[in-house]
């Protein structure tokens, strides 16, 4: 079956307007982006943690599947990788070989290890204390530039805005141009109808521009001196100076979906957290020493991607169910994070949280995020500079989300600013 | 007790001071000394812990374990006395231990 089908099938799965704590446990399917879409997701996973945490999901538009619901077992899932492989894909839609991209993210041990240790070093933090200034810099320059007591899209102007101009200084990609790399990021994790591309062909037209290009700056930089940018940095790498071209381009692609969704949604999800919970403002108006701490409380927060997928290599157990080798097992770190067995008060949202750093919105193990010292700092600074220029940021409409069970986003967050007396 | 020494990447040093039973790690959290993330909370599973065995005690330390050695091998700053915090244990033989804390924890 094509995803489109797969697509226009799921429709009529959609749990939107359903009862969670109602409807029976066999139809609760977390895959479908309606509820994610339309903002009712927490009960449902809240449902799951309590009747039933590692949830066998038996006919959905993309097959059965497994839920793992809870922070430990989410964790034990995460750390073992000979028994839960990221291979063939991490995503919960089995991929179709003519559109799949190799990536290290959907590898194991060792090739993944050879890989990302070839890409690492760009955003260890060494390297980004380097880049703290041209940051500051540029998010200085996107906040002196907006519009004061007025409404306008802080998703637009704001979040997109800067993790786009952050990717082009991290790829060295040719600045007027850096839409581009935006536009990419949203095809590799579109879904066809889903708003941003209409057929999976469309989809793929749009991967081979990408390619296009970032072989044009591969030749480019591999003539050139070792640089510390991504791409030149993978052109002069042993583990990856040889990789093919689709190779090259799944783990470009990966980090600029990598990096692009998951800050650009934090930067709006703090925004919107924020005007949720206004005790919590008042907190970091009274302290902006808070900051590093609220940082980590708003990507537990958020959690910018939902999930992430593995498949089980032999049959094994967890949590007393079992499961088959070949079982598709789906780690749902948005409900991890809320799971009060293992987070004090998950429900709330508290910047002077203690221990905020706990969270499983970056994963854990080998797969851990490797971008993640590179969110917090961006995240770090755009509040440093919010709070030395705003009294609020007023959320003064309803948020849109992304339909996506996998990004979890905001495609608009109407706002205000009322500037610092 | 079992006196730990923790020594930052600027020299600033930390005498700690704990009950045999715990790890390394939580010694530097109990105690609130400086680079030390541990973000994982111990699971051998974010390398946000990492530190530099003085040599004199690598070998009470003992060896790196194989997940240990999956984590640190992703870590850039590794060195070949490397080793996560969490996965050593506090026992009286490592009384008067010194461990050194990488500029950067990731």
């Amino acid at each position: 079956m094509s995803q489109d089908k797969q697509q226009e099938q799921s429709s009529n799965w959609s749990m939107v307007g359903k009862d969670p704590w109602t409807m029976p446990l066999d139809e609760i399917d977390l895959s479908h982006p309606g509820i994610w879409h339309s903002g009712e997701y927490l009960p449902f996973l809240e449902r799951l943690r309590r009747d039933d945490p590692v949830h066998y999901c038996p006919r959905s538009a993309v097959g059965p599947y497994w839920s793992v619901m809870k922070y430990q077992d989410i964790m034990t899932v995460d750390t073992s990788p000979q028994i839960y492989s990221s291979q063939p894909t991490v995503g919960i839609v089995d991929t179709f070989e003519e559109f799949t991209l190799p990536m290290f993210i959907a590898m194991d041990p060792p090739k993944h290890d050879e890989q990302r240790k070839a890409v690492q070093p760009v955003v260890a933090p060494a390297n980004l204390q380097r880049m703290e200034g041209l940051i500051r810099e540029r998010v200085c320059k996107i906040l002196d530039g907006l519009p004061l007591h007025e409404e306008f899209d802080w998703v637009e102007k704001v979040s997109i805005e800067l993790t786009t101009q952050m990717l082009a200084t991290l790829f060295d990609f040719p600045f007027e141009d850096r839409y581009k790399l935006t536009y990419w990021s949203d095809v590799a994790t579109a879904i066809p109808g889903g708003g941003v591309v209409d057929s999976q062909e469309q989809r793929w037209e749009a991967i081979q521009e990408c390619l296009a290009c970032f072989t044009r700056l591969w030749n480019e930089r591999v003539n050139s001196e070792p640089g510390n940018d991504l791409v030149s940095m993978l052109a002069h790498g042993e583990a990856t100076r040889n990789m093919p071209p689709m190779e090259y381009l799944g783990n470009v692609i990966l980090l600029i979906v990598g990096g692009n969704d998951t800050t650009r949604n934090s930067i709006s999800g703090g925004v919107l957290a924020l005007n949720e919970n206004p005790a919590e403002y008042e907190k970091l108006r009274a302290n902006p020493g808070l900051i590093p701490n609220m940082v980590s409380e708003i990507i537990r927060w958020q959690t910018p991607l939902a999930y992430m997928r593995r498949t089980a290599l032999v049959d094994t157990e967890l949590a007393g169910k079992q499961i088959k080798a070949g079982d598709k097992v789906v780690m749902w770190y948005a409900s991890g994070n809320r799971d009060e067995e293992a987070i004090d008060r998950a429900n709330e949202f508290l910047i002077d949280r203690p221990r905020a750093r706990q969270h499983l919105s970056f994963g854990f193990g080998l797969h851990r995020c490797m971008g993640n010292r590179l969110a917090e700092m961006q995240l770090r600074i755009v509040w440093e500079e919010i709070m030395q220029r705003f009294e609020k940021v007023e959320v003064v409409g309803e948020p849109q989300r992304v339909y996506s069970s996998f990004v979890k986003g905001y495609s608009k967050l109407p706002v205000k600013l009322r500037p610092l007396a | 007790m079992v006196t730990i020494q923790f020594i930052e990447h600027d020299g600033t040093e930390h005498r700690v001071e704990v009950e045999p039973g715990g790890t390394v790690m939580q010694a530097a959290v109990i105690n609130a000394v400086p680079g030390i993330d541990a973000d994982c909370g111990g699971a051998c599973s974010c390398a946000t812990c990492h530190v530099y065995v003085d040599p004199e005690w690598q070998e009470r330390v003992g060896a790196v374990n194989p997940t240990e050695d999956a984590m640190l091998s992703l870590s850039a700053d590794r060195k070949e006395n490397s080793r996560l915090s969490c996965q050593i244990p506090v026992t009286e033989a490592l009384d008067g231990l010194v461990v050194r804390t990488p500029e950067f924890q990731y």
